[in-house]
């Protein structure tokens, strides 16, 4: 039976498509693309800087001479000579910075006459100088013994030593930072009372306690320094050259040939770990980025702290009170352009008012005596204040729109109850748009956490010594300096002394930062959707 | 001895700016009866029922002549302050709308922004009210849950609840069963009959049968005038006026 002919037009644009349909098709699919393209870079990127490649050695005929070099490739590429030809090179990190003065070398792929795996080499970190790529020889202790590789509980002994060091260096740091601290800052004290309102027997008696409490520490310091420098690690590279190694300062000592699958996940992590809590060595191109990661988070929070209610009450009036009309338009108009204005402005705007100015003033009514800037410099205070000044208009558009959203008849309902205007908006209106709300304290918290031209005006620092919040009276100082990711990325990647060496450390920062960015903006979605089930607006 | 002209409306022409919306209306609306207000879409009847509790005052640009009485007080007397007046008039709307708070807090809204705040106070309004609405054995339970887990038709009775809840001596209700399904209006209708003992009722309502099913009285408005007022029966069976009994035979909506 033949078929029925169809009684619908078959159009040439119903089978083919409208060709304005596949234009935002194809627009969306390359966005989509290239923000897939972006993650997927970083996150492998920045996974693969704490991933434990294994050891190679090459032996390598350089116009005669056969040399020996160990250590890991870092990428392969095409080099075409004077002559025209084409070499194949590859890139390999090799340590010993001592030995050899450049930690990379790049070799030629047809010199390279043989490569192995050797088990026995250990890649050791240490504070200073960089990684060691090396065999493991013996452990010279101070008193002239030596505990030699080959003995059967070498591994134990030097693990138990490594973290023996490690317990020194706390105490050192202890006695650094926080006990000779706090006697400087006494003494200070001391003699600036004494300065103003002359001297008397307590105070004369008080600085000769602290200054013998000084003595006792510098003692226990110089003890403990050497202590630390005490015993040596002796290596011995690749090619022969030895190498002593002072125990105090070992981090971790790891041979990545040894070990299975398993065990490099678990250097992995021990590495994430690392990276996570510990502070940077190395002019940053080493250890971990925790003040970083404290400073964003701090900021970012304080930030969102002043944002939020300030946005929110400006917009109530804007929408609620204020009498609509061309003098509201215009504020209105001009609270979306400043969403548009350069970064860098506010941070100009920040440096002159919050820093020069109040911080000028709070300085002259609060620290007269002092003889540095306390607030009159860079701290998170002010680069928070600033941020927030920066991510407001965002916040006000938000809630207005929340607040447009609410239905009326919700208001009517309230005000027909005999409640006021405010008592309206307070009690019914603002529950009502808060999930509207929250949304836009997202997305100021978004854009403040990623924002750094600005934050490098008013008071980002490289390196911060001290954390914004610590043990020390009065514990949180909302004048320190402090680190912050976006910055870290920008030193790391484009001011640091080694660029070469700090490319890992700048994948991994930016793989965090946009971890901590997705984290902080899923918990504020949680506690929003969780706001939304208690006061879900009925289906209007 | 409940009064006759408990709501007095003398001549009363309301504006939306340039736009006039009522056309001296004359009208007494007794104490503790049910009073509908009939009539075509555009009519005037809803805005006459929000003059009632000055609800139209949020609308820019608008203006009236002529006065309102609530058993003899003029409502737009300057010393009138229009929070208080809401207090002594409840109302009811078209879509119910709950606030996005408990059933409880719902129910006390009026007395918690009124200062009151006495827990056992608030207790006994919360179970009075919900009695009264014909709620409270279906809501007991879940007192503190929130007001939008309700059905539609539990929702409006939980606003005629909240609406009541400050003793006012007025309910009026602005269309109160056009959200829902037949078998809530019935129990809305049935309510609306219990309520009149306590309460002056004035409805707007676009639903013929139900005026007739639950009015004392019914108005017909038509294009801002008042076109006929008497008893239900009445109005329904006898019509006075041509364009009453138009509509009433549904020769035009």
């Amino acid at each position: 039976m033949p078929a029925k002919p169809s009684n619908f037009a078959s159009t040439g644009r119903s089978r083919r498509g409208e060709p304005f349909v596949w234009l935002t098709a194809a627009g969306l699919a390359i966005g989509v693309l290239l923000t897939v393209g972006l993650l997927g870079l970083v996150v492998t990127k920045g996974l693969e800087s704490f991933w434990p490649g294994r050891i190679e050695v090459w032996k390598v005929d350089r116009e005669g001479t056969l040399e020996t070099v160990a250590g890991y490739v870092v990428q392969e590429r095409s080099r075409r000579a004077m002559d025209g030809s084409a070499h194949e090179e590859i890139q390999i990190f090799r340590g010993n910075g001592e030995l050899y003065g450049e930690k990379f070398l790049y070799v030629d792929q047809a010199q390279i006459q043989e490569t192995q795996q050797p088990e026995d080499l250990a890649l050791i970190e240490r504070l200073e100088g960089g990684l060691v790529i090396g065999r493991i020889q013996s452990i010279q202790l101070h008193d002239g013994a030596t505990v030699e590789g080959t003995s059967s509980d070498f591994r134990k002994q030097l693990t138990q030593r490594i973290r023996e060091a490690s317990d020194r260096r706390d105490q050192l740091e202890d006695i650094e930072k926080d006990r000779i601290g706090r006697n400087a800052k006494e003494v200070k004290e001391l003699r600036l009372k004494e300065k103003l309102s002359g001297t008397s027997p307590e105070i004369t008696a008080r600085l000769e306690a602290l200054q013998t409490e000084f003595a006792q520490l510098d003692e226990q310091r110089t003890e403990i320094r050497q202590e630390l420098e005490a015993d040596h690690l002796v290596v011995e590279s690749i090619d022969g050259r030895p190498l002593s190694l002072p125990v105090g300062e070992l981090l971790h000592v790891f041979r990545p040939n040894e070990v299975g699958f398993f065990g490099r996940i678990g250097e992995m992590l021990r590495r994430i770990g690392s990276f996570l809590i510990s502070d940077p060595r190395e002019a940053n191109t080493e250890g971990g980025v925790y003040p970083a990661i404290f400073g964003t988070v701090v900021m970012t929070l304080v930030m969102s702290l002043f944002v939020t209610p300030f946005g929110v009450i400006a917009a109530i009036y804007l929408r609620e009170y204020a009498k609509q009309g061309p003098l509201v338009r215009a504020v209105r108009i001009s609270v979306n352009n400043l969403a548009g204005v350069p970064s860098i402005v506010f941070g100009v705007f920040g440096l002159a008012f919050f820093i020069y100015f109040v911080g000028g003033v709070v300085d002259d009514w609060f620290f007269p005596t002092s003889e540095e800037p306390v607030f009159k410099s860079g701290g998170i205070l002010w680069a928070s204040l600033t941020l927030a000044l920066l991510t407001v208009p965002v916040v006000i558009v938000a809630t207005e729109e929340a607040l447009a959203a609410v239905p009326r008849g919700v208001r009517e309902a309230a005000l027909a109850c005999g409640a006021s205007k405010w008592q309206a908006i307070q009690r019914v209106v603002l529950p009502a748009s808060l999930p509207g709300i929250l949304t836009g304290v997202i997305l100021a918290m978004a854009r403040g956490a990623g924002e750094v031209a600005p934050l490098m005006l008013v008071g980002v620092v490289k390196s911060a010594p001290d954390l914004p919040i610590d043990g020390t009276a009065p514990f949180i100082h909302a004048e320190r300096q402090f680190m912050h990711l976006g910055f870290h990325i920008y030193d790391l990647g484009f001011q640091s002394p080694d660029s070469e060496a700090a490319k890992p450390m700048v994948f991994a920062t930016t793989l965090l930062l946009i971890t901590i960015v997705v984290v902080m903006n899923l918990s504020a979605i949680i506690i929003r959707n969780r706001l939304r089930k208690k006061y879900a607006t009925s289906s209007f | 001895m409940p009064r006759e002209d408990f709501i007095a409306v003398d001549h009363f022409s309301f504006f939306y700016g340039p736009k006039q919306a009522l056309y001296g209306i004359d009208m007494r609306i007794p104490e503790r009866q049910v009073t509908a207000l009939i009539g075509p879409s555009g009519c005037g009847k809803s805005t006459l029922l929000r003059n009632m509790n000055r609800m139209n005052d949020l609308i820019d640009g608008v203006r009236h002549q002529g006065d309102i009485r609530l058993n003899g007080n003029s409502l737009y007397d300057p010393k009138v302050e229009v929070i208080s007046l809401r207090k002594r008039v409840g109302m009811v709307f078209q879509k119910y709308n709950p606030f996005a708070k408990s059933i409880y807090e719902n129910v006390v809204f009026s007395l918690r922004v009124a200062g009151r705040n006495r827990k056992k106070e608030l207790d006994e309004v919360v179970e009075r009210s919900l009695r009264s609405a014909a709620l409270w054995d279906e809501v007991k339970d879940r007192l503190h849950d929130s007001a939008f887990g309700l059905s539609g038709g539990q929702q409006q009775r939980l606003c005629i609840a909240r609406a009541i809840a400050n003793q006012p001596e007025i309910l009026l209700m602005d269309e109160p069963c056009a959200a829902l399904d037949p078998t809530a209006t019935l129990k809305i209708e049935a309510l609306i009959r219990e309520l009149k003992e306590q309460f002056t009722i004035v409805i707007v309502t676009h639903n013929m049968e139900q005026a007739t099913r639950c009015s004392d009285r019914t108005a017909f408005l038509y294009m801002g005038r008042l076109i006929e007022y008497g008893p239900t029966l009445e109005v329904f069976e006898n019509p006075k006026q041509e364009e009453t009994e138009a509509y009433i035979s549904g020769r035009f909506s």
